[in-house]
């Protein structure tokens, strides 16, 4: 189904066309309008947990992933303070975790390296947290390495809804709040995760990766060596809503 | 065999200079001198704080990250790093034997690397001192002085830099910090418009690479120096072919005396520590390996260009071997021990590397895609290269979840230890028994150094940058002279003293 014309809201001053129960988000990237975001991933349910995609909804805060969008809303995004706001949310997870791009196989396609470069990030501006965070590496097929790790849930949400495994979750609290696996050891090896679940595949900055994969994509050929963050995620959003919709 | 100017007898007497860790990136380095009464020279030591943590922090890590994580070391010749661990990694998966086509990729990357760094080094590091003599004024000693003077020379050595770093982008995607190695192979093959960019531009490489050589030879023979400086006799290892050819890439480990008699030959570079450990000096965070059957004092080696042409039997490029005879003609057919015939080495190395790419890249099995191989699961893999500085020892074991849970680095610099400590006692002792200390004096003791091309980073790759302080201490322990030469290259006394 088709945006209805007649209900659209304003976004940075431009009217965006949405469809009944799309969300902010949704609409904003159907129409070409990119809003950084990492926690969400539009193949599944939005979380709202990592806040990058707040946006100003008439005047209040909200997590446009989940904002129902609403005929005559005014949003604003793209704005020097939400921004500000952006790439200080990012630069608290770059020094939160262990983020080392020169050596990770991630880099090139990770989401949280791609959305700093993105907001211009120069440096990480905080002091480094260097937490002690273990890899677990017993599983034959996949590596999770916690230093990577955003929590943005990811892997518990597709792991529950989509694999209906539930071999992730979150535990601890606050600053503490890690990543664990459901099996008598903790450990993947012990876990009923198999290299053919969806929660795997999704991971935006390489806390769980397939084991013998890395560097295969030559620098050059990586995805955001060939677009921006900003581009890629506009182009695979429309490219997905006109497979749904037509 | 090792210099009597080590350790002073009586150490005691004299006062022992602190001085703080600084990294080897920060390249930092300091020489210390002990003096008697009569300004005798009784101590000389290089100190280099080497402290990376490299061994330590890869520990814990997936194995196939290690390539391109312990490049991190250098930005000079990161190449050689990815290499030799490319190399063990591949142990590790079993690959003893890669696919033509991948081994011929990674010998034209290691090319590509040992010419600009030869390039780099020769043109931009060390051509000043031999183009305007070791005490020349500093404001004219550097490459601003070589461009203002020697226009032509200074634009060929980024030329043949340039060229060099283009291989490397061709294969690794960046010139600096690429990716190329993965385990049993290579990720991308050479794209046919990059072999053929880079062979339109080869011949003219090869013909300035003649010149340098050239070049080199005729300002070593010019300069009154050459016979004498820092003239020490040592051992030399360096990887040998099979056939005795020299091969920057693989083959076994050779090992001569001062004398050119053979210690071992083609020894299996996985058995390494076997022959060679390493010994920790008080005095020093970079330890000083050495072969074991001659033990610590006798058993300490030259690496790098002058070892690897004095090692092997032949150069299989043409123009590099005519050379190579002509530098052991030099020496009446024996070892060359002049500190200074590194340069020559080196561009004579640098000619054969240019000679090698224009071989690979007229092969069709570069554009080759049959890329990775893989066989039976190892836990130990062991990468030994020749690096640009020398021979480079990788070695790493992993547990059966591929995690990296000890590893040990030899690198090229580290190899050079002792030998570097020899040639500033010899210049020490040549050029300094007895005198005040100058600029010029200072001087001579960095183009000791800096022949060996030692990896600190930013100190002898920052010519004249090299943060140094130099003191003379007498034998009551009082420090009577001393000069720092700072960051910005100045040098100044310190009037304090």
């Amino acid at each position: 189904m088709s945006p209805d014309p007649r209900k659209t809201f304003r976004l940075d001053g431009r009217e965006i066309p949405f469809r009944e129960g799309q969300s902010v988000f949704d609409a904003a990237m159907a129409a070409g309008v990119y809003i950084p975001h990492l926690c969400h991933n539009p193949d599944f349910e939005p979380h709202s947990s990592c806040r990058l995609c707040t946006v100003i909804v008439n005047g209040r805060p909200f997590a446009s992933c989940t904002q129902p969008a609403v005929a005559g809303q005014d949003v604003k995004s793209d704005t020097p303070e939400l921004n500000e706001m952006r790439r200080s949310l990012t630069e608290m997870l770059l020094v939160e975790g262990n983020h080392y791009c020169p050596a990770c196989e991630k880099s090139g396609s990770c989401r949280l390296q791609a959305t700093a470069y993105a907001l211009g990030l120069q440096d990480t501006h905080f002091p480094q947290f260097f937490p002690h965070r273990d890899v677990d590496a017993s599983h034959p097929d996949i590596i999770l390495d916690r230093d990577r790790c955003i929590l943005c849930g990811l892997c518990v949400r597709i792991s529950r809804t989509v694999d209906r495994k539930n071999v992730f979750a979150m535990t601890g609290r606050g600053i503490a709040t890690t990543i664990v696996v459901d099996s008598p050891s903790g450990l993947l090896a012990d876990s009923r995760v198999s290299r053919d679940d969806e929660s795997v595949k999704h991971c935006p900055v390489g806390a769980l990766m397939m084991k013998g994969e890395a560097f295969k994509i030559p620098i050059g050929e990586r995805p955001y060596d060939k677009a921006l963050i900003s581009e890629d995620s506009v182009a695979q959003f429309q490219a997905r809503e006109a497979a749904a919709h037509g | 065999m090792t210099h009597v100017l080590e350790t002073a007898a009586h150490p005691r007497a004299l006062r022992r200079v602190a001085i703080e860790p600084l990294t080897r990136v920060e390249g930092h380095g300091k020489v210390t001198i002990l003096l008697d009464e009569q300004h005798r020279v009784h101590q000389a030591r290089l100190h280099i704080v080497e402290f990376r943590g490299f061994e330590k922090f890869i520990q814990g890590r997936p194995y196939w990250e290690v390539p391109v994580l312990v490049q991190r070391l250098c930005g000079i010749c990161p190449v050689s790093h990815h290499l030799a661990a490319g190399k063990a990694v591949d142990m590790l998966v079993g690959a003893r034997q890669l696919t033509p086509s991948a081994e011929k990729l990674r010998r034209l990357l290691h090319k590509g690397q040992l010419l600009q760094s030869h390039a780099l080094h020769f043109f931009h590091l060390a051509s000043p001192d031999l183009l305007f003599g070791f005490e020349a004024e500093p404001e004219r000693r550097n490459i601003i002085g070589v461009i203002g003077e020697h226009p032509e020379l200074a634009v060929r050595g980024v030329k043949l830099r340039k060229f060099g770093q283009e291989v490397i982008r061709a294969v690794a995607g960046k010139r600096i910090h690429g990716t190329a190695c993965v385990p049993g192979g290579m990720n991308k093959p050479l794209a046919a418009a990059d072999r053929d960019a880079l062979r339109g531009e080869v011949a003219q490489i090869v013909r300035w690479s003649q010149e340098a050589v050239r070049t080199c030879r005729d300002l070593l023979d010019a300069s009154p120096h050459a016979p004498i400086f820092g003239v020490f006799p040592s051992n030399f290892l360096s990887l040998i072919r099979p056939d005795g050819a020299l091969d920057f890439y693989d083959g076994g480990l050779r090992a001569r005396s001062a004398s050119g008699e053979l210690i071992f030959d083609h020894v299996d570079y996985t058995h390494y520590n076997r022959f060679i450990h390493e010994e920790v000096k008080s005095w020093s965070y970079m330890k000083f390996p050495f072969i074991i059957n001659l033990g610590d004092e006798d058993g300490w080696y030259r690496v790098g260009p002058l070892a690897r042409l004095n090692n092997c039997d032949a150069l299989d490029t043409v123009f590099a071997e005519h050379e190579r005879q002509l530098f052991r003609q030099a020496a009446n057919g024996g070892m060359q021990h002049a500190t200074l015939a590194y340069h020559w080495a080196r561009m004579i190395e640098m000619l054969h590397a240019a000679e090698g790419i224009e071989r690979l890249l007229d092969d069709p099995e570069i554009l080759g895609t049959d890329l990775v191989t893989r066989g039976e699961r190892a836990f130990e893999g062991v990468g030994v290269i020749e690096a640009p500085r020398g021979t480079l020892f990788h070695h790493y074991r992993v547990d059966e979840n591929d995690v990296v849970v000890r590893a040990n680095l030899i690198v090229s610099t580290t190899n050079n230890n002792q030998a570097m400590n020899e040639a500033v006692r010899q210049v020490a002792a040549s050029y300094l028994d007895g005198q005040q200390l100058t600029e010029g004096l200072l001087n001579h003791i960095e183009v000791a150094v800096r022949a060996f091309d030692p990896c600190l980073s930013c100190a002898t790759h920052a010519l004249g940058r090299m943060p140094l302080r130099v003191e003379l201490v007498d034998a009551d322990g009082v420090v009577v002279d001393r000069l720092v030469k700072g960051s910005d290259g100045r040098c100044t006394r310190d009037d304090a003293v």
